[in-house]
């Protein structure tokens, strides 16, 4: 990747505009799922077109595009972000988590069987993004109110409208998790 | 969906400082060839909607010097790149400013809160964004630095117009400045949405402090989605100033809040809409304010 000072030895403004933009790659390092990738990308190639067209990963679905709908959360570092909404560039170094990455040796995550068991998705499409989402409230908080369960999902839109079961699931998850 | 149908921005190049002066030293240099890269919720969609197009982004996420909640003497500093997850959940603003972490826990939904940060927020500047009006309410100061040196401006001079501020393309806003309340005082934000997460129709925010016999030594009240920029209701605070506060007086506030409000028809509402829901908030606020101070 290009770091600052690299930019600062380019001698005049006039210079640096003409090697702006298209030309610019950079090489990045993602730990995504537990594997290790590099990759040589754009700078305005966002991250969920990263994990889906660079490393295959089509769970990540995209929705909106616009920050608004949460079908592209993914767990980054930890926390749930927006994929769209962040560069690739941005998430080299880090240690990412898509709904690929959750079962672990066939067996489903207790979030995901917990969807499962409530019934809690009709098309499916905003499914990835809600059980991440849920995965991150679950991670901070091991047993949260109804209330906390409906906040935590807040930024992930649901268009079947199934809210009712999806809050069923990320509850009886938190208790199954805690036993 | 085919590639072809993506949004994606236009073509940029890319640098991550890694230290303040870094930082800086490009923005000197590039000057308004450059965009600063934050939590980028803000600057990513406006660039894949092609609504901005700059030609370098600048990315501070990687200067960790710049993320911090840490009380110093009179003063609550808190650094730009803090995250609004980050003052949501730290003890401090619970404890010192209750009025920040309303809004923080109300700015778009836990993801975005996962990158969104106050300076970002700030240096953006959008007349419904939830911490202007609170930085009005508690006569914060912004700091901003560049390679010639460092600019501390008051709130009320900070912001200019619509998404426009006092910033100069070679300034980086670096930290927010916090007086730390004393005494019996308490502060509270009030926010209007039609749906979890918007942006606010309207939103007010009270910061108030009273004397031994509860009369109001100091009030603060910004109004915010009430202007192009956010509006520091001084009439209605001068009205407050050494009175007892009663309900007759929290209605003669609202309603002069209301008079200084100059909201614009838009799809969240009508201008008089807004105009009537600004008195009902700023009543809000004052009412939680005035609880929280009392409980002090």
């Amino acid at each position: 990747m290009r770091e600052g000072r690299d930019m600062l030895k380019v001698k005049s403004r006039k210079k640096l505009s003409e090697k702006v933009a298209p030309l610019q790659k950079c090489s990045i390092k993602v730990r995504v799922n537990e594997k290790d990738y590099e990759a040589i990308v754009e700078p305005r190639l966002l991250l969920v077109h990263f994990l889906r067209d660079v490393l295959g990963l089509t769970g990540t679905h995209i929705g909106c595009e616009t920050s608004n709908c949460g079908a592209c959360t993914v767990i980054l570092n930890g926390k749930s972000v927006k994929s769209c909404t962040m560069f690739a560039v941005q998430a080299n170094g880090s240690d990412i988590l898509t709904i690929e990455g959750l079962a672990k040796n066939g067996k489903l995550d207790p979030i995901q069987e917990a969807f499962w068991e409530h019934h809690a998705l009709q098309c499916g499409y905003c499914t990835p993004g809600m059980i991440l989402s849920a995965y991150a409230l679950l991670s901070r908080n091991k047993n949260p109110t109804e209330e906390e369960i409906r906040i935590g999902i807040s930024g992930n839109l649901c268009r079947c409208t199934g809210y009712q079961n999806i809050v069923k699931a990320i509850s009886s998850a938190a208790e199954k998790m805690r036993r | 969906m085919g590639k072809d149908l993506y949004m994606i921005p236009k073509s940029f190049e890319y640098c991550a400082p890694t230290n303040l002066k870094e930082a800086l030293s490009l923005m000197a240099k590039l000057k308004e060839d450059a965009k600063i890269l934050a939590g980028g919720h803000s600057l990513i969609p406006m660039m894949k909607l092609r609504v901005l197009s700059p030609r370098i982004i600048v990315d501070i996420n990687k200067i960790k010097e710049l993320s911090y909640i840490k009380v110093k003497g009179k003063n609550i500093h808190v650094g730009a790149l803090t995250r609004h997850h980050e003052i949501e959940s730290s003890d401090i603003i619970n404890k010192y400013l209750p009025i920040l972490s309303d809004a923080a826990k109300v700015i778009g939904d836990p993801q975005v809160r996962n990158m969104g940060t106050i300076g970002g927020s700030l240096a953006h500047a959008d007349p419904a964004a939830d911490y202007p009006p609170i930085t009005l309410a508690l006569n914060a100061t912004i700091k901003a630095k560049s390679l010639r040196g460092e600019r501390k401006i008051m709130a009320s001079k900070f912001f200019l117009d619509i998404f426009t501020t006092t910033l100069k393309p070679t300034e980086l806003l670096t930290e927010v400045i916090f007086p730390l309340p004393s005494g019996k005082s308490g502060g509270a934000f009030a926010k209007f949405e039609r749906k979890a997460g918007d942006f606010a129709t309207v939103s007010a925010a009270v910061q108030i402090a009273l004397d031994e016999r509860e009369r109001v030594k100091s009030v603060g009240i910004g109004l915010g989605a009430a202007g192009p920029k956010p509006i520091k209701a001084t009439k209605a605070e001068r009205l407050m100033v050494k009175k007892k506060v009663d309900d007759n007086l929290i209605e003669k506030v609202a309603e002069r809040a209301k008079e200084e409000a100059e909201p614009i028809s838009d799809l969240r509402g009508s201008a008089e809409y807004k105009k009537e829901m600004i008195a009902v908030y700023v009543k809000r606020a004052l009412k939680k304010a005035l609880e929280r101070a009392k409980a002090m």
